[in-house]
């Protein structure tokens, strides 16, 4: 029993029916720039990855070999993970300072980048102001804290101070943007409306626009936030600002203890996941309320 | 013989919510039939347990002769190429275009990897096309389907479930989240499918109203439970029995059609 | 009951504000945080950048040099994103609610991918020195299996926010699981993933340097190099090089972004 038999008498029956319209040319497929530009990008990645390989620089390094040692040392530094040059108090004390670091790089970023978001945003502040600040921050963003850490180094000297001043620096930029952006969702009709009663921009931007895009704020702040604990945990490795970043440095690339450097690991391995869950019950907690 | 059996179907989430208790009903072949009751009810839970996109706790359903709850991997697969399936959100594919989404319901029919490649016959391309026509989508063939209306991406779903050249139609919700003038066209449509085409249909519906004008019976589900099977003239009590306390204004309504 | 609402969020905001003073003095006192000399050091450094970080006639002659270390840098950033997002896109297959083959391989391929997106880049690139020293491969593998852990995370997000619609609809008429990945899946979560992996590049690229620093390898080490023997003019060339490209990318990775998605 095929229905498509009993296809002409149904025709008639259908209120949208056409008769004339044929279609003679059966083909599915639409080429679209979408599609074109979505196969100009993979194969480009699939040829610049290949060439990539082949330029690479490989020193006297032969792979299989190498990689067979990695996969040694993998065993020996996360199956017999150790102490050898500081105790767990030690250790547990090394995290808080780069916990410390990281809250207090985000706090300071998060409040600047605030007052700064607001004038960066298309809707609450003039087009060359806005435009001005955002091509500002570009720049910043396109250079990594390690760097701005080392220029501020140069002022301040190697250790915290620089770490903080140029993590800050960085963070400020990050947030600025996002921060801009969530004030440009705001919904229009509602700045408007407050103007029209009559208030002023602080009055508007304190009863309206941050009240209603605090949930976007907070959770850019707390992803800033884990950010900033791997960017707290380099700092230590690569410019000097402590904390077990530090000591992560000082186990694999003086020490050569690879026990140590399993545990570090570990160590700061467990204290990212519990912030991503924390980031995650929040972010939760935020989109319901 | 019935096309459709469904004997002491329950379906259990978790510990003890209970969303089916005790289902039973059989369908004939090319029957209308309306599932009605409020939200939350467990219609959507009773009609993918046809086609077992939910498994069932407890109970049994045969279709077209054969057991559902016995059926491999595979065989579930071909026995579910004859039941079509239409969805509240229409369920499209909405970055491809009505004739790629339209032979998708041709996949079932197809090699694993002839449809990988999207490697269709001309005569499906062909009844691809017919069926769209006659939904009246002509023009949009090469839209992709983020562009259609909402009337529009149902009727999609309808062709890609004709194309499966389906015994039944399990139609979850088809107007929920459409406009009235639009809900009448698809109404329109699936009643005119079981009528010419002899498919049977097998609806789910919010409104009474609705259920009542197009269906040749109606199966009101309660918390669960069945508590109305029969004929779409339903007294204002039995339209209470179904909806609870909700029932106020669709008794309201109910009663102005049959002044009508 | 109004003013009751309202003297308990007042209360609330106190304790927030009176938390956050307390964990700022804790941390200042952890990290040993000079504030004054903080505020201080932001206008000496701005002197000291603009009378000495900035490229001379003389630097220009490094171009070359740099130009050298900055593709090799830009390379292996594409290079670790491509095979990453390959291999995490199997991942993400078997981690999505919507595509998963069953619950403990999904809960597994999560796990999996948390540790690697966890463990910080440094983290990777200071291991990863052990076995393959000062060679490119430190630092692709680092960005690797960094991008790997972070890549799957956002694909199964992807997956699970896109796709559940049309696969129902798949599994509802008959289609097999890997006609399922190709025919929907794929076609509504591509575009979102190619934006992903256009962000990873630009991350990456950034990345480099400090992985450059720590494993002696492309842009980070030539910025190192100079910046270490106070060449102060090259260095600054150096980061306009950086910045120059990650604005490039950047600004190719927005236009395909607005076309496809």
């Amino acid at each position: 029993m095929n229905y498509l038999d009993s296809l002409e008498a149904l025709r008639t029956q259908f209120p949208s029916y056409k008769s004339g319209v044929t279609l003679h040319n059966y083909s599915i497929k639409k080429v679209t720039k979408a599609s074109i530009v979505m196969r100009i990008t993979l194969l480009s990645l699939v040829i610049l990855t290949v060439y990539g390989f082949y330029t690479f620089d490989y020193k006297d390094i032969r792979i299989i070999d190498a990689i067979t040692q990695a996969l040694t040392t993998f065993k020996t530094m996360f199956t017999q993970p150790r102490f050898n040059h500081f105790n767990f108090g030690q250790g547990v004390y090394q995290v808080a300072v780069t916990l410390g670091l990281t809250f207090l790089t985000t706090l300071i970023g998060a409040f600047i980048a605030l007052f700064l978001g607001l004038f960066a945003a298309q809707n609450l502040s003039s087009t060359v102001v806005s435009n001005a600040i955002k091509s500002f921050v570009a720049v910043i963003r396109a250079i990594d804290t390690v760097l701005w850490v080392l220029i501020f180094a140069v002022a301040a000297g190697l250790g915290s101070v620089a770490a903080v001043i140029g993590m800050t620096f960085h963070t400020i930029g990050y947030l600025i943007k996002a921060y801009s952006e969530s004030f440009e969702e705001l919904d229009p009709g509602v700045i408007e409306a407050l103007r029209g009663s009559g208030a002023n921009w602080w009055q508007i931007v304190f009863q309206a626009v941050i009240p209603s895009s605090a949930t976007s704020l907070l959770s850019w702040t707390f992803m800033r936030f884990e950010i900033n604990y791997a960017v707290a945990v380099a700092m230590g490795a690569a410019a000097g600002a402590g904390g077990i970043g530090f000591e992560l440095f000082m186990a694999g690339n003086h020490y050569y203890d690879l026990r140590e450097v399993g545990l570090i690991t570990y160590f700061i391995l467990s204290v990212a996941i519990v912030l991503e869950l924390v980031s995650i019950r929040l972010k939760l907690r935020l989109n319901t309320h | 013989m019935n096309l459709l059996e469904v004997t002491n179907l329950s379906k259990q989430y978790g510990h003890d919510l209970l969303a089916l208790q005790n289902i039973s009903f059989s369908v004939q072949n090319g029957e209308f039939v309306a599932v009605i009751g409020p939200s939350g009810a467990g219609k959507s839970t009773l009609l993918r347990c046809i086609n077992r996109m939910i498994d069932p706790t407890d109970g049994e359903v045969v279709f077209d002769g054969v057991q559902m709850s016995k059926l491999k991997k595979n065989e579930l697969r071909m026995q579910r190429r004859k039941i079509g399936m239409i969805f509240q959100h229409y369920n499209l594919v909405s970055r491809l275009t009505v004739i790629e989404n339209v032979l998708h319901g041709r996949l079932g029919y197809k090699s694993t990897f002839a449809g990988i490649v999207s490697h269709y016959g001309k005569d499906e391309k062909k009844q691809a096309f017919e069926i769209i026509e006659m939904l009246g989508l002509t023009e949009q063939v090469y839209k992709r389907c983020d562009q259609l209306s909402g009337g529009q991406k149902q009727r999609v779903g309808i062709a890609r479930a004709l194309i499966q050249n389906p015994r039944m139609m399990l139609c979850d919700e088809p107007i929920a989240s459409l406009d009235p003038s639009a809900s009448k066209v698809i109404m329109d449509y699936l009643r005119n499918i079981s009528t010419k085409l002899g498919i049977t249909c097998l609806v789910n519906l919010h409104q009474v109203d609705v259920a009542l004008n197009y269906a040749d019976r109606i199966i009101g589900v309660n918390k669960g439970k069945i508590v109305y099977d029969g004929p779409p003239n339903l007294t204002p009590e039995e339209v209470y029995m179904i909806y609870g306390s909700a029932a106020g204004d669709l008794i309201f309504d109910v009663g102005g059609q049959h002044a009508s | 009951m109004r003013v009751e609402a309202l003297v308990k969020k007042r209360k609330y905001n106190v304790i927030f504000f009176a938390v956050l003073l307390i964990l700022t003095l804790t941390s200042i006192v952890l990290t040993e945080f000079d504030a004054a000399k903080g505020i201080t050091s932001i206008p000496r450094a701005i002197r000291w950048a603009t009378s000495n970080f900035y490229p001379d006639i003389k630097s220009l002659e490094k171009i070359p040099r740099i130009w050298i270390k900055l593709r090799e840098t830009i390379f292996l950033s594409i290079a670790a994103t491509t095979m990453a997002a390959i291999c995490a896109a199997f991942l993400a297959l078997l981690g999505s609610k919507t595509t998963r083959v069953n619950r403990l391989l999904g809960a597994a391929s999560r796990g999996i991918s948390s540790i690697f997106r966890n463990i910080p880049l440094t983290a990777w690139a200071l291991i990863l020195l052990l076995s393959f020293g000062q060679s490119s491969l430190t630092g692709f593998f680092a960005l690797f299996f960094f991008n790997f852990g972070f890549l799957a995370r956002a694909f199964v997000d992807t997956i699970d926010e896109v796709s559940s619609d049309g696969v129902e609809a798949l599994q509802a008429a008959g289609a097999t699981y890997f006609q399922i990945i190709f025919q929907a899946v794929i076609p509504t979560c591509l575009p979102q993933m190619i934006s992903w992996i256009l962000f990873m590049i630009e991350t990456n690229i950034r990345s480099a340097t400090l992985i450059g620093i720590l494993t002696g390898t492309g842009i980070g080490f030539i910025f190192e190099l100079y910046y270490k023997s106070f060449q102060y003019h090259v260095a600054s060339l150096v980061v306009i090089f950086i910045i120059i490209s990650v604005l490039v990318i950047e600004f190719i990775s927005n236009y395909v972004r607005r076309v496809i998605l």
